[in-house]
C-alpha cells in the first residue's frame, strides 16, 4: 500500500504499540495484560508496519526472522520453567526476588515468572508475525 | 550354504541363544522337586502400584510344565537353527527374534498379573509376526505373518476387554487369587461377558476353528520356527489360557458345550485336512491343529480323567511334533523338498532321522510302549468319562486317532521307506546339531512311556492340581491297565488308521472331490480383508475430498451428533430464563445477532468478514461487561489480526459463489443452525447447574499471598498452571512453522502449470 500518510503515521504508532506492548507485559502480573496480550499488540505493531512499507522493510526492522523469536520465546519459556528445578525446587516454581524491600514496599519485584512471560510474549509476537509476513509474501 | 557351513554353523556366538536356552530350563528343572512336593513359587515385584498392576510371577504345576516344554524345546531347536541357518544373512536377527519369543513365551506362562499376562501374550504375537515373516522377501511370507497377526491381534483385543472385565468382576488382578473364587465368578452378571471375550482370545491364539485358517500359512516360516511356535509353544498359549482360567470358569454349560464343540470340531476337521496335504510340513500343521482341538475339548470337562489326558497329551504332543518338525526340517535340508510324493527311499541314508521320526511317530500314532500310548489311553478315558455326550466324545477322538495314524505312517514311514523318489538333490545324514533334537524328543517319548512314573510324579500331578486344586482327581498312568474299553478303542484305532493308511490314495482324491465344495475360510478372509481396504478408501474419499468446505462440514456433522446424543442421552431439555437480564445485554447481543445474520446472507467477501469482526466485537464487549478485560483485549487484537491475514488471503480465495455450483447455503444453514442451537441448550444447560466455586475462591485467595499477582487470569497462566501455558505457546510455535512451511513451500507441478496457464491467458 503506497501511501505517504500511512507510513508516516506508522512511523509513530509502531513505536508507540512496541512501548505499549511492553508496558503490557510488566504490568500483567497485578492489572489487566501479560505476555499474551502483550505480545499480540506487539505484533500488530509489525503488521501495520508491514502493511505501510511492505514486508521486506519489516523484516529488516525486525533484524531477527519471527521463527527465530517465536523458538527463542520458547526456550526463554522452558530456562525460566527449569530454572527453579536446578536450586531444588520443582519445576515450574515461581522464584522471587525484591531488590531494595523495606517494611512498606516490596522494592522491586523480579521473578522466573515473570521471564516465563516474556517468553510467551515472544512466542505470540514471533509466531503471529511468521504467519502474516508469510501470507503476504505468498500473495 | 554347503554342508561344511553346516555343520560349523555360526561360529561360537552361534551357540549362544542355545547355551542362554538351556540355562533357563536348568534353572526351571530345579525348581520341579519343589513343584511336585505340591509347593509354588510366586516372585512380586511393584510396577504401576496406583494402578493395581504388580510384575508378579508364580509357578505352580501347570507354568512349569510349560516352562520346561518351551525352554527345553527351545533350546534344542535354537541349537538346531543354528545349523540349519548356517550362514544364513540374517542369522543374527533370526536368534534374537527366537530367543526374544521364547522370553515372551516364558513370561506369558509365569505372569500372574491379568495386565502382565496380556502384555506377554501380545509380545508373543509381535515376535511371531516377526519370525513367521522372516522370510520378507516372499508374497506368501509377508501375507502369512500379517494374517497371523491381524486373527491373533483381533483375538488379543478381546482378551483383553475380557481380562479388564475379569478384573473388575474378581476384584483383583491377581491371577492366583481369581483362580480360587469359582464360584463367585461364575455366578457373577458379567461371566458369559468374561467368557465370550476370553474364548476369542483364545481360540484365535490357538487357532481353533473357525480361527484355524491361519496356522497352515504361518508354515512359510523356517522350519524351526513351525517346530517351537507352531507344535509345542505359542499355538499352545491359548490353550494355556484356558487351562489357567479352568478353575475359575469352567463348570457351566456354555463352557462345556463351546469348548467340546469347538475342540471335537477342530480336531476332526484338522485331522481329515491333514490326510488331504501333500505337503510333509503342512500335514503336521493340522496335526497341530488336531491336538490343540483335543486338547480344548479336554479343558471343556472337569473328570480327573480329562484332566489327567490334558496334562499328558499336552507334553506327549509337543515331545513328538517338535521332534518330527525338526525332522522333516532335516529332510527339507538334505534333499531340497518336502513334497510327499518326491521323496522316498532316504531309511539308508538318513538312518538315524528315520530312527527318530519313526520312534516320534509311534508315540503319535500311539503305539506301546510309548508316551502317546498312553496319551491315548487316557484320551478315551477322559472322553468316556464325559457324563453327557460320551460317544459323541469318544466318536470324534476315535476318528482323529485313527486319522492321526494314517498320517504319522505317512510322514515318518513313507519318506524313509517308501520307493525311491525324484528329489532335487541327493540326500545326505543331517548334523549332529540337527539330530540332536529329534532324537533327545522322540527318546523322551520313548522313556516317559516306559517309566510313566517319572512323568507323573514331576509334572503331570503337579498340573492336575493346578487344574483341580487337589491331587485326589489325578489318575495314574501306566502302560498295561487291564483289558478295558480304552484298550478296546485303542485297537479299533488301529485297524482303522493303518487300513486309511493302506488306502490313503483313493481317500485323499475322495477328500479333493469332497472339500472342493467346502468355502475355504482363507479365501474368506482375503474377501474380508478387499473390503475392508475398500470401506477404507471410501471413508477418506467421503470425508477427506481436499476441500475446506467438506472437511468443516464433516467436522460441524460429528460435533452435532455427538452433542445431540449427549443430550438425548441425559436427557438435557433447554430452560430459558430471562429473569436478571439488563439493557446492555440486550444491546449487545442483538449487535452480535445482526454481525452473524449479515455474514450469513451477504454475498461479498469482504463483508462477510467484516460481519463476522462484528460478532467477534460483541463478543469482546460481553467480556468487558462481565469483568474480563484480559480476555476481551485479546479477543479484540485476534479480531483485529484475523482481518489483516484475510484481506491478505483474500485475493486467493475463490468466489463465495462460484459460478456452476449448486447452492450450499440452505444445507449450511440447516447445519449451522442445529449447531448454534444445540450449543446454547449445553450452555443453558450448564448454567442451570450451580457453579462450582472452590477453584475460583482457592484462586482468589492465593493468588496475591502465594504468587505476588493481582490479575488472577495472568498468575494462573504464569504460575499456577505454567506446564499448561507451556504447552499452549509450544503449540503455538509448532503450528505456526508448519503453516509456514505449507505457505512458503513449493507449488506443486499441478498448480503450477494451473500458474503458467492463468499468466498466458492474463
Amino acid at each position: 500500500m503506497n501511501s505517504i500518510i500511512l507510513r508516516a503515521g506508522t512511523r509513530v504508532l509502531v513505536s508507540l504499540l512496541l512501548l505499549f506492548s511492553v508496558y503490557m507485559l510488566l504490568r500483567g502480573h497485578n492489572q489487566p495484560g501479560g505476555g499474551f496480550i502483550g505480545g499480540l499488540t506487539g505484533a500488530t505493531g509489525f503488521v501495520l508496519y508491514a502493511i505501510a512499507c511492505g514486508t521486506k522493510d519489516a523484516r529488516e526492522a525486525l533484524r531477527l526472522t519471527p521463527e527465530t523469536i517465536a523458538m527463542g520465546g520458547l526456550g526463554i519459556a522452558l530456562a525460566a520453567a527449569l530454572l527453579p528445578g536446578l536450586v531444588g525446587e520443582s519445576f515450574f516454581k515461581g522464584l522471587w526476588l525484591f531488590l531494595g524491600a523495606t517494611e512498606g514496599s516490596k522494592g522491586l519485584p523480579l521473578s522466573t515468572v515473570l521471564v516465563f512471560d516474556i517468553g510467551v510474549y515472544l512466542v505470540v509476537f514471533g509466531g503471529t508475525l511468521t504467519l502474516v509476513f508469510a501470507l503476504e509474501e505468498a500473495v | 550354504m554347503n554342508d561344511r557351513a553346516g555343520a560349523r554353523g555360526n561360529g561360537p556366538l552361534g551357540l549362544l541363544p542355545a547355551t542362554f536356552a538351556l540355562l533357563l530350563f536348568a534353572g526351571f528343572f530345579s525348581l520341579v522337586p519343589t513343584i511336585a512336593s505340591g509347593e509354588f513359587v510366586r516372585v512380586s515385584l511393584d510396577w504401576a502400584p496406583s494402578m493395581g498392576i504388580e510384575a508378579a510371577f508364580l509357578v505352580d504345576g501347570l507354568s512349569l510344565t510349560f516352562a520346561l516344554l518351551i525352554s527345553g524345546i527351545g533350546t534344542l531347536v535354537l541349537l538346531y537353527a543354528n545349523t540349519y541357518l548356517a550362514g544364513h544373512a540374517h542369522w543374527g536377527r533370526f536368534a534374537l527374534f527366537l530367543v526374544a519369543f521364547m522370553l515372551a513365551m516364558l513370561g506369558l506362562v509365569l505372569a500372574d498379573d491379568l495386565i502382565l499376562l496380556f502384555i506377554f501374550w501380545e509380545l508373543t504375537t509381535l515376535t511371531s509376526y516377526l519370525l513367521i515373516g522372516f522370510s520378507h522377501t516372499t508374497e506368501k511370507g509377508r501375507r502369512s505373518a500379517l494374517q497371523a497377526l491381524f486373527v491373533t491381534g483381533a483375538g488379543a483385543l478381546a482378551f483383553l476387554a475380557g481380562l479388564i472385565l475379569l478384573g473388575a468382576a474378581a476384584g483383583t488382578a491377581r491371577l492366583s487369587e481369581i483362580v480360587g473364587m469359582g464360584d463367585e465368578l461364575r455366578a457373577h452378571a458379567l461371566y458369559l461377558p468374561i467368557l465370550i471375550l476370553l474364548l476369542a482370545g483364545a481360540f484365535t491364539k490357538s487357532a481353533q476353528w473357525p480361527f484355524h485358517f491361519w496356522l497352515p500359512n504361518a508354515m512359510a516360516a523356517p522350519t524351526p520356527v513351525s517346530a517351537f511356535l507352531h507344535s509345542a509353544t505359542m499355538v499352545k498359549a491359548g490353550v494355556y489360557l484356558l487351562a489357567r482360567m479352568h478353575p475359575a470358569l469352567s463348570g457351566t454349560d456354555v463352557w462345556f458345550w463351546t469348548l467340546t464343540i469347538a475342540g471335537a470340531v477342530t480336531a476332526v476337521f484338522a485331522s481329515v485336512m491333514s490326510l488331504r496335504q501333500s505337503d510333509l510340513k503342512q500335514a503336521l500343521a493340522y496335526t497341530t491343529l488336531m491336538a490343540l482341538g483335543t486338547l480344548t475339548l479336554f479343558l471343556g470337562q472337569d473328570s480327573g480323567y480329562a484332566m489327567t489326558a490334558f496334562a499328558t497329551f499336552l507334553i506327549v504332543h509337543s515331545l513328538y511334533k517338535a521332534a518330527l518338525f525338526l525332522a522333516v526340517g532335516a529332510i527339507d535340508h538334505a534333499t531340497g523338498t518336502r513334497e510327499i510324493g518326491l521323496l522316498g527311499g532316504l531309511g539308508p541314508v538318513m538312518p538315524i532321522t528315520a530312527l527318530a521320526a519313526a520312534v516320534a511317530a509311534l508315540s503319535m500314532a500311539g503305539f506301546p510302549p510309548f508316551l502317546g500310548f498312553i496319551g491315548k489311553e487316557l484320551k478315551y478315558a477322559g472322553a468316556l468319562a464325559v457324563a453327557s455326550v460320551p460317544v459323541l466324545v469318544a466318536g470324534a477322538v476315535l476318528l482323529s486317532n485313527a486319522l492321526m495314524l494314517a498320517v504319522a505312517g505317512i510322514v515318518a514311514l513313507r519318506p524313509f521307506w517308501g520307493p525311491a523318489g525324484a528329489m532335487p538333490r541327493k540326500p545326505h545324514e543331517a548334523p549332529w546339531q540337527m539330530l540332536a533334537g529329534p532324537v533327545i524328543l522322540a527318546a523322551l517319548g520313548a522313556l516317559f512311556g516306559i517309566y510313566p512314573a517319572l512323568l507323573q510324579t514331576s509334572l503331570v500331578t503337579p498340573t492336575v492340581i493346578s487344574l483341580t486344586g487337589s491331587a485326589d482327581e489325578v489318575k495314574e498312568l501306566k502302560l498295561w491297565a487291564g483289558v478295558n474299553l480304552p484298550l478296546l478303542l485303542s485297537i479299533a484305532t488301529y485297524v482303522i488308521g493303518i487300513a486309511m493308511y493302506i488306502w490313503r490314495d483313493p481317500l485323499r482324491r475322495a477328500l479333493e472331490r469332497a472339500f472342493a465344495q467346502v468355502p475355504v475360510l482363507d479365501r474368506e478372509y482375503d474377501r474380508f480383508m478387499a473390503g475392508l481396504a475398500g470401506f477404507a478408501r471410501w471413508v477418506s474419499a467421503t470425508v477427506q475430498t481436499g476441500r475446506l468446505r467438506d472437511y468443516l462440514r464433516v467436522t460441524f456433522v460429528t460435533a452435532l451428533t455427538a452433542l445431540a446424543a449427549g443430550m438425548l442421552v441425559a436427557g438435557i431439555s433447554p430452560q430459558l430464563d430471562f429473569t436478571g437480564l439488563v439493557g446492555t445485554d440486550a444491546a449487545i447481543a442483538a449487535f452480535i445477532v445482526v454481525g452473524a445474520l449479515l455474514a450469513a446472507i451477504t454475498r461479498v467477501r469482504v463483508a462477510a468478514i467484516a460481519a463476522l469482526g462484528v460478532t467477534g466485537i460483541g463478543s469482546a464487549l460481553v467480556f468487558i461487561s462481565y469483568g474480563a478485560p484480559d480476555v476481551a483485549i485479546t479477543q479484540l487484537l485476534v479480531e483485529t489480526l484475523v482481518v489483516v491475514l484475510v484481506a491478505a488471503a483474500l485475493l486467493q480465495l475463490p468466489l463465495l459463489d462460484a459460478p456452476g455450483e449448486s447452492d450450499h447455503r440452505p444445507a449450511d444453514a440447516v447445519l449451522a443452525i442445529g449447531v448454534g442451537g444445540a450449543v446454547t441448550v449445553v450452555m443453558l444447560a450448564v448454567l442451570a447447574t450451580p457453579l462450582d466455586r472452590r477453584l475460583s475462591t482457592f484462586f482468589e485467595a492465593a493468588s496475591w499471598s502465594e504468587a505476588f499477582g493481582r490479575n488472577i487470569v495472568n498468575v494462573i497462566l504464569v504460575d499456577f498452571r505454567a506446564l499448561d501455558t507451556f504447552g499452549e505457546i509450544a503449540v503455538v510455535v509448532i503450528a505456526t512453522l508448519a503453516a509456514r512451511a505449507l505457505l512458503v513451500a513449493p507449488r506443486t507441478k499441478a498448480e503450477t502449470d494451473v500458474g503458467v496457464q492463468k499468466e498466458a491467458a492474463e
